[in-house]
């Protein structure tokens, strides 16, 4: 149910992202999606791969500092509205969100939303009861 | 007109030999204080001096071992006081490298004394109760600020206690008191004029004369590059806590090298590895017995600055000696905007945050004029959680506990692995950027 983000710590610095998506698109890497939380003077990269352990390994072959990161992958309807009636679902059930974003792409229909919340567990348990759909994987 | 410049003409011009009948004197007064302490008791009696009369010359001064920093932090707090806790009244400290600080105690009496050196000072640069004197060196624990500050107030002048820092401020009173002498580390004395312009002044708003320079080594390049953006006179100066603080050895108006006042110090200079006596007029590192406390007796100092004794008399008729700027030092102390700060309580702060280890680079470069210090580390696995707030955390953590324990606001940089030199043989964590200049 899971899903591993890879997060990637970067320098602000020429040339350091385009790096990353070189070692990735050497190792034929397919991304599902990818956010920078940014910084004065370093930034955050956060992968979802098809592959998450080969990007890992590839990443840390090549000396970034990277890692696991367990995120919720939620599906939803691509309709107004669909983000908010999870949002609440969270809210009312005290699921702390850190930071979520959007997947590259629709699937059946349905838009795939990444959340990273505080306790992972209870957050999927959350999903579950309310009858959603989290994925396990790309 | 150097004839007014004296605080104590007779003592001042005292001939050569009966300077040394008086150092003398006082040495054995100094000795006998500091058989008084835990310390030198058991260090003099090792050696055979069981009482002031075992020194019969200046030349038995040889015969007492040197003491070192480490010896002051071995005998803190109290190994090296010499009368009772009640007759002490001021304290000063410094850190050390190891992070036990070293102290020195001072009684009314020794106070008295170092103003005394103090007036001398300012009058030998010629200050007099007419100037206005704006003390911008750090008060506190610190020496250079207060050292100065009651020797400035008993010549009669009008003692502006402003501090370090805080430029739109020291603009402010320069002006509206119309300062005539200033005391402050060469490098601020550079920002100043950095910022004059853009904070609105021009050198027309104020009425400056002199600046006392010191805390510094610094070249006669950056004092003439001082007198000639003030349009004023730059005097030179020396000290250090353990030796009282400022006014050890200070310029006259004649500007040729630092007058290091013999009636209250013995200097000696040395071979700092065969510890042996270089030539007078060789460069050497400064030894220093103070002739002149009893509260903390401190015998044959070894300073780790470097500098040669100047044996000719100077044409201002003063029969203390002079020595040479400071060359540098012969330890790795860095001196960082006039403070003085080891590398080792730098690393000391960051071994203590998690996940760092010995993986850092210690930087100190010019930014404009004033001293910057960055610490520059990598984020390895063990650092690196996903969330960036811990990142700013660890950051702001190592930049309040340096602040905390050099008194120095420095920068700390994040970097991929990779960034820091792959060390080989003996790590170099300090990387000193700012050249020869100072």
């Amino acid at each position: 149910m899971k899903v591993k983000q890879i997060s990637v710590f970067l320098e602000n610095k020429n040339g350091r992202l385009s790096e990353v998506t070189r070692i990735l698109s050497e190792g034929e890497i397919s991304l599902r999606a990818m956010t920078i939380a940014d910084t004065a003077d370093f930034g955050i990269l956060r992968i979802i791969a098809e592959q998450p352990d080969k990007c890992l390994e590839l990443l840390k072959q090549h000396n970034f500092t990277a890692r696991v990161t367990e995120v919720i992958g939620v599906r939803l309807d691509d309709k107004p509205g669909a983000l908010h009636e999870v949002m609440q679902i969270f809210e009312d059930n005290k699921v702390n969100i850190e930071y979520l974003y959007s997947t590259l792409m629709l699937s059946d229909d349905k838009v795939v939303i990444m959340f990273k919340v505080e306790d992972i567990d209870h957050g999927l348990d959350i999903i579950m009861q309310n009858g959603m759909e989290a994925i396990t994987a790309f | 007109m150097i004839g007014d410049l004296y605080a104590d003409e007779e003592l001042e011009r005292l001939d050569r030999d009966a300077l040394r009948a008086l150092q003398l004197l006082r040495l054995k007064k100094t000795v006998e204080a500091a058989l008084l302490t835990p310390f030198y008791s058991k260090r003099l009696k090792g050696v055979g001096i069981t009482s002031a009369e075992d020194i019969r010359t200046l030349d038995d001064v040889r015969k007492i071992p040197y003491t070192t920093k480490d010896d002051l932090r071995e005998a803190y707090p109290y190994g090296l006081l010499s009368v009772d806790r009640s007759e002490i009244v001021r304290m000063h400290a410094s850190s050390g490298t190891t992070g036990t600080p070293t102290v020195i105690y001072h009684t009314q009496k020794d106070l008295d004394q170092w103003t005394n050196m103090t007036v001398r000072s300012l009058r030998a640069t010629g200050c007099t109760k007419e100037d206005v004197f704006q003390n911008m060196m750090t008060y506190g624990l610190f020496t250079g600020g207060i050292g100065l500050h009651y020797g400035a107030e008993r010549l009669g002048m009008l003692v502006i206690p402003a501090s370090s820092g805080n430029t739109t401020r020291q603009f402010n009173m320069m002006k509206d008191f119309q300062t005539t002498t200033v005391h402050a580390t060469p490098s601020y004395m550079l920002h100043l004029y950095s910022r004059m312009e853009e904070m609105g002044y021009s050198l027309k708003d104020f009425n400056l004369k002199r600046a006392l320079i010191g805390a510094e080594p610094h070249s006669e390049e950056v004092r003439q590059k001082i007198e000639e953006l003030f349009d004023i006179d730059a005097y030179n100066s020396y000290g250090l806590s353990e030796m009282n603080g400022p006014s050890v050895a200070f310029e006259c108006t004649q500007k040729k090298g630092m007058h290091l006042w013999e009636d209250a110090y013995l200097v000696e200079t040395i071979d700092r590895s065969s510890l042996e006596p270089v030539e007078e007029g060789e460069m050497g590192e400064l030894v220093l017995t103070i002739l002149i406390r009893t509260g903390t007796p401190i015998l044959r100092y070894r300073t780790k600055d470097l500098a040669a004794i100047i044996p000719e008399p100077c044409s201002c008729g003063r029969t203390s000696r002079r020595i040479t700027r400071i060359k540098g030092r012969t330890d790795d102390m860095l001196i960082i905007n006039g403070v003085n700060v080891f590398p080792s309580q730098i690393e000391e702060v960051i071994m203590k945050m998690p996940g760092i280890g010995t993986n850092y680079l210690i930087k100190v470069r010019k930014e404009g004029t004033l001293d910057k210090l960055t610490i520059h580390t990598e984020v390895g696995a063990e650092l690196f959680t996903d969330n960036a707030q811990d990142l700013h955390n660890l950051r702001r953590r190592i930049v309040e506990e340096l602040s905390a324990s050099i008194t120095i606001k420095a920068a700390v940089e994040l970097h991929e692995p990779g960034f820091l030199p792959v060390q080989q043989g003996k790590a170099i964590r300090v990387v000193d950027e700012r050249g020869s200049v100072f």
